[in-house]
């Protein structure tokens, strides 16, 4: 994106962050204890603001016309699709790795959408929840075809590319230990950067969580001259973020994701959500006709899931439209119905 | 800057009044004010300090410095001490403070001889040469500074990889990790012999002053030189062969991916040395340049009549004089310097700032990680600030 905004846009968040804090005006009207919370500020401002990644393809990045496109963009507009029957109703705010949890905290953004993994740390003393888990991940290395490494194993010795504040430079260094495997890390904060790095062969490896690397690699000219290593070192679910406190919001957010996990599981699609107002299925039925009730319940319009399924799609169609042509399989992420990881409670 | 010359007027105690207690007194209301303003900040202050407690509260997110004594578990590619990410954040920090001083030091350094050679090029008689200097001058400081940085990065990483490396001398390898030396293994008779290196050189500078002091008295010019290669060349070279002289190359080879061994220079601090040093340098050579020619001509007419030649002149007349103006812009330009190299974050230099930024990141205390940022650099411009300020009234014109 903006090619020299980096320190620019950090001192800004974290100058944003002191405010946030220090300006009582400002940060009380946030802040998760008192009545106004997130949600009723979003519906005040008739917009929801979504913290994305800088650009990673099928995840977040805009298109030649400067709209976001991804699975984690598509998460955004469902939950504005849910607030405000409008899935325009989004600005996207690219953060990098490093600045994504002062950008929440400070309030600069309503929700984290971007390859976040949940972690213990992040969840208490980061400030931040977790809503959900939307995908299911672990760390890899990719590394040249040309450099007849077939096996992470094989690194020793090699210099590694990772990026600062992620998950993956703490599991990279866990590993490293573990394996009795040394490496030299370059550590670069903006995702441009640190793989332009790999690519001129300044490292041998890059490493990253394995969505993250099906992405890169895709968006080379030659995919087929990088290859993702078997090896898969850490869990990585990454989950949509909230402040920390901040319920009602947390559970719209949740709440969105597990209908988009049920319209799978029911068949609801994009084409077909119009008619399932009359589903003899009480559950489908709940879900998607006029007085079903649960919108309210959430503090969301009777219509909600309509509106989300209608501007989205389902789960399935959502992973089939942005991560799929990158190559990535639905692997842990497919339905419990068919033995994957993704799991949504009952509607009632 | 120093008050080399006093007013004597200020000397002088005005008359002594007594304190009324009304409004038309000038002092009254001065003490009014002030305590007004004092007690204004002072609420503003801690307004805002409760506030900050109270949010971070609400926010639940964590507080305080306890998280300097815990484990960072990030990986750090170069310190100037060991260092595993096992290590906790204050040795992690610290590591990013040594960068930091590293790449500071060494840049303040080398863009004050090459500013002065630039300078000096400016106003030489050469018509190119001081035309290829005033062009430098122009374009490094017209570009933005993180753009070069980016550019020698870029360009560095263009080098070829390390199995073809470029191999100018032997042990001497050019890749895109960075540039290796062979390098001795350091031993202790390396330190005892560095040490008595520096005890050398003090030596030879207290000789030398007690020399010209001597001079002074009964005019006989004493040579330095036997005394400085025997404190600072054969005492050094002595303790080292007494300690059984050890003597132990260690080539760089390559080893798997990597070079193994010798000395490094990784391509993000090379990349990041080079731009502070060629930009700051073309400030610097402006800074000279005015020094210069702040001296007047009838200095370097008088001194030739003297019959002393150019380089002298300058070495001896004009530079003295020239260094009284040059010494307090060259301050901000060190201090410039110091902050600039917070760029290393854009080319992966792990700086202060840098690893300042992962921990805030990791612990989430964000108010405490820009409090160590500010420490940091405060403390180091305050020390050049002092330092500048020291020698300049060291040098500043005695009136007599
Ligand atoms: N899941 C890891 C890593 C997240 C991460 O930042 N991944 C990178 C590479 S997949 C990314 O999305 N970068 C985008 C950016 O910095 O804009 C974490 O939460 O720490």
């Amino acid at each position: 994106m903006q090619p020299f905004g980096l320190s620019f846009a950090r001192a800004l968040g974290t100058v944003a962050l002191g405010l946030g804090l220090v300006l009582p005006g400002l940060a009380r009207a946030q802040a998760p204890a008192g009545a106004a919370n997130t949600f009723d500020a979003v519906k005040s401002r008739g917009q929801l603001v979504c913290g994305v990644n800088t650009g990673l393809a099928g995840f977040a990045q805009p298109d030649s016309q400067g709209v976001w496109r991804g699975f984690d963009a598509e998460y955004c507009r469902a939950i504005a699709a849910a607030i405000f029957g409008d899935a325009t109703k989004v600005r996207f705010v690219p953060t990098t790795a490093q600045v994504r949890f002062t950008a929440l905290q400070s309030g600069e953004v309503d929700v984290l959408s971007r390859n976040t993994t949940w972690t213990l740390s992040r969840d208490t003393s980061l400030g931040l929840d977790f809503a959900a888990t939307n995908f299911f991940d672990g760390q890899g290395f990719m590394v040249k075809t040309s450099l007849g490494v077939k096996s992470a194993k094989e690194l020793e010795g090699a210099t590694i590319c990772v990026q600062p504040g992620t998950t993956t430079e703490q599991n990279l260094s866990d590993w490293s230990r573990a394996n009795r495997i040394k490496f030299t890390p370059v550590v670069i904060e903006r995702l441009e950067e640190i793989v332009g790095a790999y690519i001129s062969g300044r490292c041998d490896a890059y490493t990253t969580d394995v969505s993250g690397l099906a992405a890169t690699r895709s968006a080379q000219p030659k995919p087929d001259d990088h290859l993702i290593l078997p090896e898969v070192i850490s869990k990585e679910p990454l989950a949509l973020g909230v402040r920390q406190g901040d319920a009602r919001f947390a559970d719209v957010v949740r709440w969105t994701h597990f209908l988009l996990l049920s319209a799978e599981e029911f068949g609801v699609t994009q084409a077909n959500v119009d008619k399932m107002a009359n589903d003899p299925r009480p559950e489908v039925k709940r879900m998607f006709s006029k007085d079903g009730g649960l919108g309210p319940m959430l503090g969301l319009p009777e219509l909600w899931a309509v509106n989300v399924v209608k501007a989205v799609g389902n789960y399935g169609e959502l992973f089939d439209r942005t991560l799929k042509p990158i190559g990535i399989q639905r692997g842990p992420n497919a339905l419990w119905t068919t033995g994957g990881l993704q799991y949504s409670p009952p509607f009632r | 800057m120093s008050q080399t010359t006093i007013d004597p007027r200020s000397l002088r105690a005005p008359p002594r009044r007594p304190l009324r207690l009304s409004w038309s007194d000038e002092r009254v209301r001065a003490i009014v004010w002030q305590v007004l303003v004092v007690g204004v900040i002072g609420a503003i202050v801690w307004w805002l300090w409760s506030n900050t407690v109270h949010n971070l509260e609400v926010r639940r997110i964590a507080t305080g410095f306890g998280f300097l004594g815990r484990e960072a578990g990030l990986p750090i590619a170069e310190s100037l001490i060991e260092y595993s990410p096992t290590d906790t954040y204050l040795r992690a920090l610290t590591v990013g403070l040594l960068n930091t001083l590293k790449v500071a030091v060494v840049g303040i350094v080398l863009a004050t001889i090459l500013g002065t050679v630039i300078g000096i090029a400016r106003l030489s008689k050469n018509w190119l040469l001081a035309k290829i200097a005033a062009v430098y001058v122009e374009v490094i400081r017209d570009l933005p500074l993180l753009l070069q940085l980016l550019f020698w990065y870029a360009l560095l990483q263009g080098l070829p990889g390390p199995r073809q490396a470029l191999n100018p001398v032997q042990g001497v390898f050019l890749s895109n990790r960075g540039l290796k030396l062979p390098w001795i293994e350091w031993q202790d008779a390396h330190s005892f012999a560095l040490i008595a290196f520096l005890l050398g050189a003090a030596g030879t500078w207290l000789y030398r002053r007690a020399a010209i002091a001597k001079r002074m008295q009964d005019g006989r010019p004493r040579a330095v030189w036997p005394v400085a290669v025997g404190a600072m060349l054969v005492l050094p070279v002595a303790v080292w062969a007494a300690l059984g002289a050890p003597w132990v190359v260690d080539w760089p080879a390559l080893r798997g991916f990597n070079f193994r061994g010798g000395l490094n220079m990784s391509p993000e601090y090379f990349a990041l040395l080079l731009g502070l040093t060629l930009y700051t340098a073309g400030f610097i050579a402006e800074i000279v340049r005015a020094g210069i020619l702040a001296v007047p001509g009838g200095q370097w007419e008088a001194a030739q009549a003297l019959g002393l030649h150019p380089g002298q002149v300058l070495r001896q007349i004009v530079l003295p004089q020239a260094l009284r103006v040059i010494v307090p812009p060259m301050t901000s330009q060190y201090l410039n310097i110091t902050k600039n190299s917070s760029l290393a974050v854009a080319i992966g230099y792990q700086d202060i700032v840098s690893i300042a930024n992962t921990t805030l990141n990791q612990t989430g205390q964000a108010i405490e990680g820009i409090a160590i940022i500010m420490l940091v650099y405060l403390t180091i411009s305050l020390s050049i600030s002092f330092f500048m300020n020291w020698y300049n009234a060291r040098i500043a014109l005695v009136e007599r």
